[in-house]
């Protein structure tokens, strides 16, 4: 291990309970500088608890921390100086209009006056909300509201950055935006903490992917290591009865990675190539498993904690609420890929 | 968590020095979120009408509704010179009480956590509020003493008079604006903290502020002999019009000053508890 100051965001066994229950268990994160690592979890992980503690807003029982090379229980002003945070939900003064926010916390972060206005402009424009500069926030829909929080918390150009969950409830173009956003500012040399719930959002932009679970970090590595143990497609088979799922199951014989969903009636198992599939089928149907359906979807949340963990996850999170950008998710079957509009070797 | 992990090498790498919020700093921070809070009056229509149309309607209607009533009762020639103290304080009241709902607010949607995660002094956010409700009363209290005059308020104060009157306004309304802060840090919704511009709103009403406390039953006359509001209305009437102050101008100030000396502390201690967790 490299010294501390090489990273720019530092934590060795945070602890947390709240009123006596745990809720981070030994928590440990090593983000090096310019680089980014995507926190990912299903709810009540402790994704927003690990960003609370180490944006210096909630006091933290065991452990340390340290970002930008302040300590966060003894420096919380070196590390407020430092860092640009935008919360789970938006924070921001629902009375002033757009650009008053950011005039205010530009004026906070001391830019002084004239500077504050300056960036002030150039992120209204850049977040597409120059045409909303002049209306009351509470005004705002929920993507307006996100990407001036968003904004409000570059104001001052901070070196470190935390981003909770920042594309959950926004729509695929919205999600783009903000993921062109995200990938200019690591090219600007920022560091970022970003959280989400989504495997393909980590996949997308960070360098490093650290998997929590219940307050502990589960699997830590590139997001290639991480589809590695995944598989980077998934073809997920559905049967007409229990006894015929659990039949395949035998059948393909990768108790590793395969798994059975809830409904005890669908298979999902990582396929590398189109070839593969015509594997698995052709094993199915030389042992007479009769298959009803066939789509292939990106590795889910879920995918990856039946393979880190062998359960699975906790509490999926409801397809209403979330919009995952998987476009699929076993288990809710919103938008099945079918096989022949989306063959494997297309990706 | 050890000190010993707190090592040198980390602090000679920090790339950005420490900063320490200085003096300058506060004051200038300060001065941007008074200007947010003085927007947050301009933008809301409740602060608007309690500060503003709610104490000339009620300086019209004492005057015009029950003054023809009430000046039989009062050894004073004209009833307008004897309720204007009372319309004054009760302005203070209202307005000061709205900073209650205006803390809440910030306490609980997610803009507490913004300013939280700025390099600043927290409780000048809770400051930007009180001059904001300082401010605000002022204009309100000119306000209602312009139209006063308008309508034959005829005071025969002198200058220091007048000095001295706005400073136990002043005194009162930043009492009032810190106990609404309080009750703001109470508050768990932005409803409960209005219920307490409510509870003010009777407060004046069991004073000496519209009718002398002679004319009330005898309980009542007891509560509002001893209410905190009476010695001010009377040191402020005493002021402008010349009535005799006698022992209220120092009851007065106890009052406020002690209040003050109370509420402040508790406040910070709300403030802190509400914000660390
Ligand atoms: N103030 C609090 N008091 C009590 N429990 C809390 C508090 N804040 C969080 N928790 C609990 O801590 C656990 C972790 O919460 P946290 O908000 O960190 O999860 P998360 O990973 O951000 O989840 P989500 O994806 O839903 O945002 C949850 O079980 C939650 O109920
Ligand atoms: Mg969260």
């Amino acid at each position: 291990m490299t010294n501390s100051h090489d990273y720019a965001i530092r934590a060795s066994g945070l602890k947390k309970a709240f009123k006596g229950a745990t809720v981070l268990d030994g928590v440990d994160l090593a983000v090096p500088e310019g680089t980014m690592l995507a926190l990912l979890g299903p709810n009540g992980a402790g994704k927003t608890t690990t960003v609370r503690i180490l944006s210096t807003l909630l006091p933290f029982d065991g452990g340390e921390a340290t970002v930008g090379g302040y300590d966060v229980a003894r420096e919380p002003g070196g590390v407020r100086h430092v860092l640009g945070l935008t919360g789970q939900y938006a924070s921001v003064d629902e009375i002033l209009t757009g650009r008053e926010n950011l005039v205010m916390i530009g004026r906070l972060y001391h830019l002084g006056r004239a500077r504050a206005r300056d960036r002030a402009d150039q992120l209204l424009h850049q977040f597409n909300l120059a045409d909303a500069a002049d209306r009351a926030v509470k005004t705002y829909s929920g993507g307006m509201r996100r990407r001036l929080d968003l904004a409000a918390s570059l104001i001052a150009a901070p070196p470190i950055i935390f981003l909770d969950e920042p594309t959950t409830g926004l729509d695929p173009r919205s999600r783009q935006q903000m993921w062109d956003v995200i990938r200019d500012l690591l090219r600007g040399g920022t560091t970022i903490l970003l959280t989400t719930q989504y495997l393909e959002e980590a996949d997308q932009l960070a360098d490093r992917v650290a998997v929590i679970d219940d307050g502990r970090i589960i699997a830590d590595g590139t997001a290639a290591e991480l589809k590695e143990r995944v598989g980077t497609e998934r073809v997920e088979l559905t049967f007409a009865s229990a006894d015929d799922a659990r039949a395949a199951l035998h059948v393909v014989d990768r108790t590793d990675t395969a798994h059975l969903h809830d409904d005890a009636t669908r298979l999902s198992l990582p396929v590398d190539a189109p070839d593969d599939v015509r594997h698995v089928l052709n094993a199915l149907a030389a042992a007479s498993v009769p298959v009803n359906g066939i789509g292939l979807s990106k590795p889910s949340l879920d995918d990856v904690f039946f393979t880190l963990t062998g359960t699975h996850a906790p509490h999926p999170p409801t397809p209403a609420e979330d919009g995952t950008p998987t476009g699929a998710r076993p288990g809710t079957d919103t938008h099945p890929q079918t096989l022949s509009n989306s063959g494997a070797q297309a990706r | 968590m050890t000190t010993t992990t707190y090592a040198e090498p980390t602090r000679r790498h920090q790339r950005h020095p420490a900063p320490r919020p200085s003096l300058a700093w506060n004051i200038a921070d300060a001065w941007v979120l008074i200007g947010r809070s003085l927007r947050h009056t301009v933008r809301n229509g409740d602060a608007l009408f309690m500060g503003v149309f709610l104490p000339m309607m009620l300086l019209l209607l004492f005057v015009y509704v029950f003054g023809g009533a009430l000046e039989a009762g009062i050894a004073q020639s004209d009833y307008v010179d004897y309720v204007v103290p009372g319309v004054i304080l009760l302005t203070a009241g209202f307005s000061a009480a709205t900073t209650a709902v205006s803390v809440t607010t910030d306490m609980t949607t997610g803009v507490m956590d913004r300013f939280r995660s700025l390099p600043i002094t927290n409780w000048i956010v809770v400051l930007g509020h009180v001059v904001a409700s300082l401010a605000r009363n002022l204009f309100s209290t000119a306000l209602v003493v312009g139209v006063a005059l308008l309508i034959g308020f005829r005071p025969s104060a002198s200058f220091l008079d007048w000095v001295a009157a706005v400073g136990v306004i002043s005194l009162f309304i930043l009492m009032m604006t810190w106990v609404s802060v309080m009750f703001g840090l109470i508050a768990k919704s932005a409803d409960a903290a209005s219920g307490f511009t409510f509870f003010i709103l009777f407060l004046p009403y069991m004073s000496s502020a519209f009718v002398p406390v002679e004319t009330m039953p005898a309980a009542l006359r007891g509560f509002s002999e001893h209410q905190p509001i009476t010695p001010i209305i009377e040191t402020v009437r005493g002021l402008l019009m010349g009535t005799p102050i006698g022992d209220s101008a120092w009851q007065a100030v106890v009052w406020t000053v002690g209040i003050l000396v109370i509420v402040i502390p508790v406040s910070a201690r709300l403030f802190r508890r509400r914000t660390t967790s």
